[in-house]
């Protein structure tokens, strides 16, 4: 099938890449742009370890087509660290919030985008948010902790 | 003599890791490029559960413009296995199970491999299908693997040959018969623990590279890099020093990725196009279907019982549907039929644990080992007979449980146990004995469930763990081990036992992960042994180099070695307060004497470890004779929960878990490890079974139709309690409690369920459904 050059930014910076139809993002950002953070876990928007932010709102990257963000913005956990690590990343830190560590990069987009949409979620607000992520070591609740702690020293 | 408080073992501390997975730098294996030359593979599944392949042709598929090659059964037809060799490289003249991996292309592009993939011409006599571990057993069905007998197999599995029957342990201690001739009360049923999937978020991924020099290299999702080099330096016939396993970050394994399985699929595509590396990670249906699973367990369970609550006897069989291969799985049901006693003394007991094949997709090492399906019936029957004979079942549980001395099912004295201590803080967490407040809604009711746990490492006599420390200019070290980080807080508790014997700050350490070509021994990731036995491993090699330094520092200073000890990072005496050599100073470059030459030279410690009391040798129709297991790790658990009798959703509001760690090395991860594998079981007491139909296809092969549990679905309130009873051979006095974790959940909450409503569910998951059907029938 033909390809189709898209144009956006990513991180902060214009890209531009040969796609074909039918490519996911989660298989361009990881196989042609070399940002690896956002991971394959299911490929059908199950598990949220694939998740980017696409203009500020927090998407499945496995379910989006490459070309759908021609002309639109996608940050991944790469660009949000870009000037050293978030306020929410040096809580889970210190929480030891994760384990195997695959689920993470996921996890802190789909936070990170509940905190720019509500500052002060409750903790029942914050377990519904993220219930669209799986982790299958920590149990959660060490997820939930850093995101608390976070939101008490705001 | 100064003496020394534990500095860093037995404190909380960031994960050394912490940083790494938290910016996403953490590389798993699909992380890796491995540049241009790269192909992909697309793996032919069978569309039957068990069939004869009467013909393959490739023909149409070689043909296709971007494929380098197809591969079949006759290209490498070898078969491999841990522990017995029942599993094939790809399958030669029959099919197993239903999706199986028949044939494989190798492509330019995944695109043009699965395309090719659909051209590949299988002609099938499809053949019964046994589903049922039951029905396999029956003397009429058809034979799985009609050639058991001439598979290799080590000494202590018994396969039986002309059966459908993988291995058998058997255990004989006492006389059950007349035991319960005297009991005053015998309780005897059923229960059936359905096949789950670990479900680690990352799938299997597999690399392979193989050069015209015969150099194999491997990048693998993998929590046994060295077995894995082993079984496939035997398989495709390589020496060992050619094969090379780099095991970088796994993302979750929970024994799904022990063993060896897909990666002998990656290792013969790569073999057939010597110098691209090709890469194979699966996608979510194909880890549901072709990786492993756990055991399903047909579980018949006899006790008897004084009134005073002794217990006298115990019969139990397990009938164990290991699936289409039985060569890791059956090393599950030899260690479950050595401790299905549960943590009871015990005087009288009769156990059976047969590996039965089936056609379901082959079964292995999944977290508790067979642990968390036995302890189910077991944790269930004990809360029944109890009660029947009118005793708490606390009580009931602390007054039969194992002490140090007692001996356990296959004769070994126990050694020590902090069981009771374990029973007690969980039920004062729980407050156990105070009925749970009822909410005011009508439909919903509140109960409290319990259960207590064992579980040994599982593992081969001789396994074996070792280590190096390297000192670098700067007095920081890197430590070789070939344990894997799973997420278990492996490489902080390495750090933690090297940073005390040293003296040497967390932030001077680096552990390495697995490459075989660097990294020393370590026999598998598995049996939450690693803390223990390669903890004990580095400890010994951190020994080592606190012996050449003190060697090199005495020599150079004429200061006799006993005056002299370690201290951040430094070298000092007892005997002159002022003195005082940093590890930077000479770790590497020596120390310079006056007449200019130099003593000392780069430290590098070693250690090594390996139990040497064990033995598998023991008598096949008693289990008696031998030594199995190193040691027992003991533990508690108890829910409180909600039910709702119109939905019959079942909510866990509150959880304790109590294991015996030893000695915490590090405390807040060990809690973690508790509060984690609390809602790993949490999923199979609630949610989780996968589900087949009648021609053994997976109906639920993805989590829509696979429930994990959610942020949603866990407790608010956790109580994690770590109870500390050393253990004489571990470092510092530390066991595993990694897998123990999950064992109480089921159990615990179907006690939980029978206090609230009365009814005995023995078939996890409880499901509303489960619970509402059990309602309807109860008020008929």
């Amino acid at each position: 099938m033909e390809s189709k050059e898209i144009k956006f930014k990513l991180n902060g910076k214009i890209v531009r890449t040969e796609v074909k139809p039918y490519d996911k993002l989660l298989e361009v950002l990881r196989d042609k742009l070399g940002v690896k953070s956002p991971k394959y876990g299911c490929g059908r928007g199950e598990c949220g370890a694939c998740s980017v932010l696409l203009d500020g709102k927090t998407v499945r990257s496995c379910l989006i087509y490459a070309v759908e963000v021609d002309g639109h913005e996608i940050v991944s956990l790469e660009g949000l660290q870009a000037n050293g690590l978030t306020e929410l990343q040096k809580s889970f830190l210190k929480h030891n919030s994760f384990q195997c560590g695959f689920c993470a990069p996921g996890m802190v987009i789909q936070v990170t985008e509940l905190l720019r949409e509500n500052p002060h979620p409750d903790e029942e607000e914050i377990r519904e948010y993220i219930s669209g992520n799986l982790c299958r070591c920590t149990g959660y609740n060490p997820i939930v902790d850093a995101v608390l702690d976070v939101i008490k020293n705001k | 003599m100064k003496t020394f408080d534990l500095k860093y073992v037995g404190h909380d501390a960031v994960r050394i890791d912490g940083l790494e997975k938290i910016t996403g730098s953490a590389k798993y294996v699909d992380d890796i490029d491995l540049g241009p030359a790269t192909l992909y593979a697309s793996i032919l599944r069978s569309p039957y559960a068990h069939a004869n392949i009467k013909k393959i042709d490739t023909s149409k598929a070689e043909a296709v413009e971007g494929v380098y090659a197809v591969v079949t059964g006759k290209d490498f037809p070898y078969r491999y296995g841990l522990y017995l060799k029942d599993n094939y490289v790809f399958p030669l003249d029959r099919v197993r199970y239903y999706g199986q991996h028949v044939a494989a292309v190798i492509a330019v592009t995944q695109e043009i491999a699965d395309e090719a993939a659909k051209l590949i011409e299988i002609e099938y006599e499809p053949l019964p299908v046994l589903q049922n571990p039951l029905d396999s057993i029956k003397e009429d069905a058809p034979l799985i693997h009609p050639d058991l007998g001439n598979y290799e197999v080590v000494p202590w599995l018994y396969p039986q040959p002309g059966t459908n029957i993988a291995h058998v342990r058997k255990i004989r201690k006492g006389n059950v018969e007349e035991a319960f001739k005297e009991a005053d009360f015998i309780l005897e049923d059923w229960y059936l623990v359905p096949h789950v999937v670990h479900a680690p978020i990352e799938t299997h991924v597999s690399a392979a590279l193989y050069t015209p020099d015969g150099r194999l290299t491997m990048w693998n999702s993998s929590q046994s890099p060295h077995t894995q080099r082993n079984i496939i330096a035997h398989s495709f016939n390589l020496k060992h020093k050619d094969v090379r396993v780099i095991a970088p970050y796994v993302g979750g394994g929970f024994g799904g990725k022990a063993g060896v399985n897909m990666e002998v699929v990656a290792a013969a595509c790569a073999m057939k196009v010597p110098g691209h590396p090709v890469k194979i990670r699966y996608t979510r249906k194909e880890e549901f279907y072709d990786t492993s699973m756990r055991q399903e367990l047909h579980a018949f369970i006899k006790i008897g019982v004084k009134k005073d609550g002794t217990i006298v006897a115990l019969k139990h069989q397990l009938y164990w549907d290991v699936g289409a291969s039985a060569e890791y799985g059956s090393n599950v049901v030899n260690a479950t039929g050595f401790s299905a006693i549960g943590p009871y003394r015990i005087p009288n007991v009769w156990i059976d644990s047969f590996a039965i094949y089936t056609n379901r997709p082959p079964c292995g090492a999944y977290r508790g080992f067979g642990y968390s399906e036995f302890h189910f019936g077991i944790e269930s029957h004990m809360d029944r007979v109890a009660k029947a004979i009118g005793m708490d079942p606390v009580e009931f549980r602390k007054k039969n449980a194992i002490q140090e001395g007692d001996t356990v099912a296959y004769g070994v004295k126990m050694g020590p146990t902090g069981i009771k201590q374990c029973i007690e803080e969980v039920a004062k967490a729980i407050e156990w004995g105070t009925p749970s407040e009822q909410p005011k809604e009508p439909n919903k009711v509140r109960a409290k469930g319990f259960a207590a746990v064992w579980k040994a490492p599982a593992m081969p006599a001789n396994e074996s763990s070792a280590a190096f420390i390297k000192f670098n200019e700067d007095g920081s070290i890197n430590i070789l081990v070939s344990g894997m980080e799973l997420g278990q807080g492996f490489l902080t508790a390495m750090a933690k036992i090297a940073a005390e014997e040293l003296s040497l700050p967390l932030e001077k350490i680096r552990v390495e992960l697995p490459d075989t070509d660097r990294n020393p021994y370590e026999w598998q990731t598995v049996a939450s042994h690693v803390t223990w036995s390669c903890g004990n491993a580095v400890r010994r090699a951190a020994i080592d180099a606190k012996e050449q330094i003190l060697n090199t520092i005495s020599e150079a200073y004429y200061i006799e070695k006993t005056n002299l000890y370690l201290e951040d990072g430094k070298v000092k005496s007892y005997t002159k307060p002022d003195f005082e050599i940093p590890f930077e100073k000479f770790v590497i470059d020596g120390v310079q004497m006056e007449d200019g030459t130099f003593r000392g030279g780069p430290i590098l410690g070693k250690g090594m470890f390996m139990p040497e009391f064990t033995s598998a040798k023991v008598n096949p129709e008693t289990g008696q004779g031998g030594h199995p297991n190193v040691h027992y790790t003991t533990g508690a658990g108890a829910v409180e929960i909600e039910i709702d009798t119109e939905t019959g959703r079942i909510k866990v509001l509150k959880m304790a878990e109590a294991f015996d760690a030893g000695k915490a090395i590090n405390p807040d991860i060990v809690k973690q490890q508790i509060t984690g594998g609390f809602v790993q079981g949490l999923g199979t007491a609630l949610y989780e079974e996968v589900k087949f139909s009648e021609d053994g296809r997976i109906l639920n092969p993805n989590f829509t139709d696979y429930k994990l549990p959610t942020a949603l679905d866990v407790p608010r309130e956790m109580h994690p309690i770590i109870v500390e009873v050393p253990q004489p051979d571990g470092p510092f006095g530390a066991r595993g409690i990694a897998e123990h974790t999950m064992i109480p959940v089921m159990p615990a909450v179907a006690n939980a369920v029978e206090n609230a409503l009365g009814i005995r569910i023995k078939n996890p998951p409880i499901t509303s459904e489960k619970i509402i059907k059990a309602l309807l029938e109860s008020k008929k």
